[in-house]
């Protein structure tokens, strides 16, 4: 029984870091770049939804704040590519890294300088009330968390593999002047993911304000959704989701039958041994190429 | 205007391309060496601070910059250097032995994290280097009995010869010799360049496939890259502990590695300068912030995140418009005045480069 609790409450910490992973994975399959400062937009998504929420400051009926929240996050990264990563056009991936830990920086300055350093909790109808199965027993938040994150996982996949979009976002990735060629408006479509990402770290943040408290350094779990996405293999959207949910599984239990001081490595040295192992994670996409 | 004339080939590695550049670094030596006596002790200190960056950022950017592997991991080496050469001095190594084993150690573990980080790249390798930084933090806790654990360590006077230097007791003497390293790093780092080696290095950042047909053995170089890169980190270490005066855990947490790697992309990848430049910003920064609080009258007032905030600012300014960095732009500022009137604003201008996949590579 108490590895069946330990199970599903990882599974549903796992969810969040599946969340922003798949923000990491969105970006990189339409762009090649990978954004560090995913965790820091989960963080935004999640306090402009308490700004809009909360009694104290806007006071609006929560599934409004959440759309409206989730809008303000697309446009925001939509507006933070044109504004910003519009000019790193073209170059490597390394820039765009050390942009995007530096984008990072501000943000969290940005909203501890808004909504302060201390820990506040969204009024969320998830938040309240517990559901029993068997003789588990399970927050609203957490099981809201991982049906949301099944679904999406299921449809941003299927919205890569079947819809003209999707595939025009994954051949702007593999060769942007190729893309070009095809008449695909690369610069737009980076746009457009990038609003989608933002929208995704926005639904990430909403769930993970609804388990419980968030501050501006909250974004910092970023880091280890990040290992989730390079143990799922970067690229790969179920990926992403099962590495999440293995970081996840792996912190309950090893903090349970692990030494103390052990237990917090035990994501990092999984992700050490997979890169060591399978360099590209496990659902790698990469081929040899033949010169 | 300057005209090269070049008459042999060694003219095009040659330490100081003429003799008014040989001039130039000469005279910024002389006036290195002489600054203990024009400037007071607390200034003394943060120019010292600078110099021991500019150690550690020469180390990162030898194996960023030059060799084009991305790194945000090197504060746990900055670690290993650190507390090897405690423990060393601890067991009664005098500082001469110790100060270069530790150096040498921490080579020995960036060749050990090599041989599985030289199979990954980019992105990959970024991560693996950022679960680097955090396990270190956690291993320096588990590995109490060397390392003090949370309560840390206290490095002892350095005694060279019978002559005792402590930071605290006299920053001159501590000064000079960080200065002695910084300018023996520098030159076997500008050695290094003109060295076949130097030029694998090179050759492996600007495109693999090509150094392999050249006949350089990229794994080894890329392996040699980590295990001299972390070598010069190392000592920037040890001296960064006796800079500190104590170490934990958590002197040298993860956002060292950061700062590091932002240091150098400020600077300038790839130069020299770059890491002196970088090193400049990093250590002066939270200075003139505190200055310009006071200045709009809010000095006694903490904005937390402030330094960091406005750090990445920077950055993202820096990247966005003058993606060489500081040195990038005196450059161009260089070759404005050396060839007055002839310099053209399109000298520099970027080529269009368009993105393919590392998937396929």
């Amino acid at each position: 029984m108490e590895f069946l609790q330990l199970l599903v409450s990882g599974l549903a910490n796992g969810c969040v870091y599946g969340l922003i992973a798949l923000g990491f994975v969105l970006i990189y399959k339409a762009t090649e770049a990978v954004n560090f400062a995913q965790g820091d937009f989960m963080m935004l998504g999640a306090f402009i939804a308490l700004g809009l929420t909360n009694a104290e400051y806007m006071d609006l009926p929560f599934a409004l704040a959440a759309v409206l929240s989730i809008g303000i996050m697309a446009v925001l990264g939509y507006a933070l590519d044109y504004l910003v990563l519009r000019h790193l056009f073209g170059q490597s991936q390394t820039a765009i890294v050390i942009l995007t830990i530096a984008l990072g920086f501000v943000i969290r300055f940005v909203a501890g300088a808004i909504w302060g350093h201390e820990p506040q909790s969204l009024e969320s109808p998830l938040a309240l009330g517990d559901v029993h199965l068997g003789g588990l027993v399970l927050g609203m938040a957490d099981v809201a968390i991982i049906v949301v994150t099944v679904l999406l996982t299921f449809f941003l996949f299927q919205f890569f593999q079947r819809t003209k979009l999707g595939l025009a976002m994954q051949a702007a990735s593999q060769n942007q002047m190729a893309a070009y060629y095809m008449g695909i408006p690369v610069k737009r479509i980076q746009g457009l993911i990038w609003g989608l990402a933002g929208a995704t770290a926005a639904i990430a943040g909403i769930l993970y304000a609804s388990k419980g408290a968030i501050d501006p350094n909250a974004g910092l779990m970023g880091i280890k959704a990040f290992a989730a996405a390079v143990i799922g293999g970067f690229g790969s959207l179920p990926g992403a989701l099962i590495g999440g949910l293995i970081v996840g599984v792996i912190e309950p239990f090893a903090a349970r039958y692990l030494a103390a001081g052990y237990s917090q490595i035990a994501p990092y040295a999984l992700l050490l041994f997979v890169l060591v192992f399978r360099p590209h994670g496990l659902f790698s996409q990469v081929r040899t190429k033949k010169v | 205007m300057r005209i090269h004339f070049k008459t042999s080939y060694d003219h095009d590695i040659r330490l100081f391309p003429d003799l008014w550049s040989f001039c130039v670094y000469a005279a910024l030596i002389v006036i290195a060496v002489l600054l203990p006596f024009l400037m007071g002790e607390f200034y003394l200190g943060e120019v010292t601070n600078v110099l021991i960056w500019a150690i550690a950022g020469l180390g990162l950017m030898l194996l960023t910059g030059q060799t084009g592997q991305a790194s945000l991991g090197h504060a746990a080496f900055l670690a290993v250097g650190c507390y090897s050469c405690i423990i060393l001095m601890e067991q009664g190594w005098p500082f001469l032995l110790a100060f270069p084993a530790c150096g040498i150690i921490t080579g020995v573990f960036g060749m050990l994290f090599a041989i599985p980080a030289v199979r990954l790249h980019g992105i990959y390798l970024a991560i693996a280097t950022i679960a680097l930084s955090i396990l270190a933090d956690d291993i320096i806790v588990l590995l109490e009995p060397w390392t003090g654990g949370v309560a840390g360590k206290y490095p002892s006077s350095i005694d060279i010869f019978g002559y005792e230097i402590n930071r605290w007791v006299n920053i001159r003497d501590f000064y000079w010799l960080v200065l002695a390293v910084t300018i023996l790093c520098t030159l076997a780092y500008r050695n290094l360049l003109r060295a076949p080696l130097g030029r694998a290095f090179a050759a492996v950042r600007d495109s693999e496939v090509s150094a392999t047909a050249m006949g350089v053995h990229i794994a080894f170089t890329k392996a040699l890259a980590f295990g001299l890169s972390c070598a010069i980190t190392g000592l920037a270490g040890a001296l960064m502990g006796f800079y500190a005066g104590a170490v934990t855990n958590e002197t040298f947490s993860i956002v060292i590695s950061i700062n590091l790697l932002m240091m150098i992309v400020i600077g300038g990848l790839g130069s020299i300068h770059g890491a002196f430049f970088g090193a400049i910003v990093v250590a002066f920064l939270p200075q003139a912030l505190s200055i310009l609080k006071n200045a709009v009258g809010g000095g006694g007032v903490a904005i937390p995140g402030l330094e960091s905030g406005v750090f990445g600012l920077i950055l993202i300014l820096f990247i966005m418009f003058e993606p060489m960095g500081i040195y990038g732009r005196w450059l161009k500022i260089r070759t404005w005045f050396e060839l007055f009137p002839f310099a053209r604003k399109d000298m520099f201008r970027r080529q269009k480069s368009y993105l393919k996949t590392e998937r396929l590579r």
